[in-house]
């Protein structure tokens, strides 16, 4: 019956900001008395690829730290592939999910431990290079922002087609710098405005 | 089935910047998004989370030892893709202040009180058909500090995913009639009058249930539609 089309509808329920207070209910993170939905931790013991994690933190306007944002996540496997029906090649037993909501802390701080993702065509069979896609929510943003994370010294950033859309003295926004001394840590920063604002996909 | 978004559809959404809504000034983008053909990774998204729901967490009135005070309300609906399909299996999040227009945040602290009977989080999962369905108290107006003697109407936070990462949809639902509505920033942020509307609830003597509880129909409709529509029989 799902399938059967009603007529189409007047058009999309409009967004409304998450607004100061979404963390007891979306990322209570053990601080309330609610069970977490999701967390920023990615890893399952059979995950297969490299364990990497990816910190930074969110700045508004001014600068500004910004404590009461939410970031969420997704991602392929280290194959390439979806957990997602949608992506006929993934395997139903993969334990990786590739979702993941980080709540920023008090310094607008987030992390997520995750793995590197694998090579993801493009709708002209293209390989992309290596990338996250990034939703950023917060008090003060009445519709979230998407953007990519890609990663340092990855070669086929060159190639990348999206990347390539990127006006380039914009494009470092885009790409997660490997920390020093931390093999698998890298850096990604997100920037609402400023001279350094982080490109943002109209998607 | 393959459903396509097109950015069209977004036209329904506030604009980053709406300065009444001060927060948004220093938090939108200046610089254009940028246009680009979805991917995989965009056509793509979380199929699961449902696990984490229990049972009880589509009730907020039975999550402590008491009842909650306040009034006792069901709110249901389906949740839709742009084609009128009921999108199943999709996990809705809900967050909302007491009837006293209090969260249990800690960073609300306007002086109303807190009920140790209710949390104010809860969560379900969309049948086969996109139906679903919560049961909770109605939530109070708070004041906030975006101007001089500003208050939100009440509303319930709605989090919802869709079939791909591009249809994922944070709103709030509202209640018909209410008298705040034309002093709301973040309501009147979206810009036309029938958009705006699609977030208020009606209500629905139908399914209130009678002695019990008032009832309150929020369908929720979310990107994706077919690329070509399938032709009626």
């Amino acid at each position: 019956m799902q399938d059967t089309v009603k007529g189409a509808t007047k058009g999309v329920t409009p967004s409304q900001t998450v607004g100061p207070f979404f963390k007891y209910g979306l990322t209570p993170d053990g601080k309330y008395d609610w069970n977490d939905a999701f967390t920023s931790n990615l890893i399952t013991q059979d995950t297969s690829g490299e364990r990497i994690r990816i910190e930074g933190g969110v700045f508004d306007g001014d600068g500004k730290p910004v404590p009461d944002a939410m970031l969420e996540i997704w991602q392929a496997d280290a194959q390439g592939r979806f957990s997602d029906p949608q992506d006929k090649r993934a395997l139903p037993n993969s334990a990786f999910k590739g979702f993941g909501r980080c709540g920023t802390d008090a310094n607008g701080s987030y992390s997520f431990d995750t793995i590197k993702p694998g090579q993801v065509a493009d709708p002209d069979g293209k390989p992309q290079a290596p990338h996250i896609l990034l939703a950023v929510f917060a008090r003060g943003m009445l519709l979230h922002l998407y953007t990519r994370i890609y990663f340092d010294g990855e070669g086929a950033n060159a190639a990348d087609p999206v990347l390539a859309l990127v006006p380039a003295d914009r494009r470092a926004t885009l790409i997660a710098t490997r920390k020093a001394g931390a093999g698998s840590a890298y850096h990604f920063d997100v920037r609402l405005q400023g001279d350094n604002e982080t490109a943002f996909f109209d998607v | 089935m393959t459903l396509i978004y097109p950015t069209a559809s977004n036209a329904a959404h506030p604009a980053h910047l709406s300065p009444a809504y001060r927060s948004s000034i220093k938090r939108a983008p200046q610089k254009p998004l940028i246009p680009m053909r979805h991917t995989l990774s965009e056509l793509t998204g979380p199929v699961y989370g449902h696990e984490t729901v229990r049972e009880n967490d589509s009730d907020l009135t039975i999550q402590h030892k008491g009842e909650p005070l306040g009034e006792r309300i069901i709110v249901h609906g389906h949740v839709l893709d742009e084609d009128g399909r009921g999108v199943p299996n999709t996990l809705l999040e809900i967050w909302q202040a007491n009837a006293c227009g209090r969260y249990i945040h800690v960073v609300d602290q306007h002086p109303a009180p807190l009920d140790p009977n209710f949390t104010g989080a809860g969560r379900a999962q969309s049948d086969a058909s996109g139906y679903y369905k919560f049961v909770t108290i109605k939530p109070g107006a708070y004041p906030w500090g975006n101007h001089h003697n500003a208050w939100r109407p009440a509303h319930i936070h709605f989090s919802v995913f869709g079939h791909s990462f591009v249809s994922r949809l944070v709103t709030q639902m509202y209640f018909p009639g209410d008298p705040l509505f034309e002093f709301d920033p973040i309501f009147n942020s979206v810009p036309d009058e029938t958009a705006r509307m699609r977030m208020v609830s009606s209500f629905d003597l139908d399914n209130t249930k009678p002695e019990w509880a008032l009832c309150y129909r929020f369908d929720i409709v979310l990107r994706g539609r077919e690329a070509t529509p399938m032709e009626t029989k």
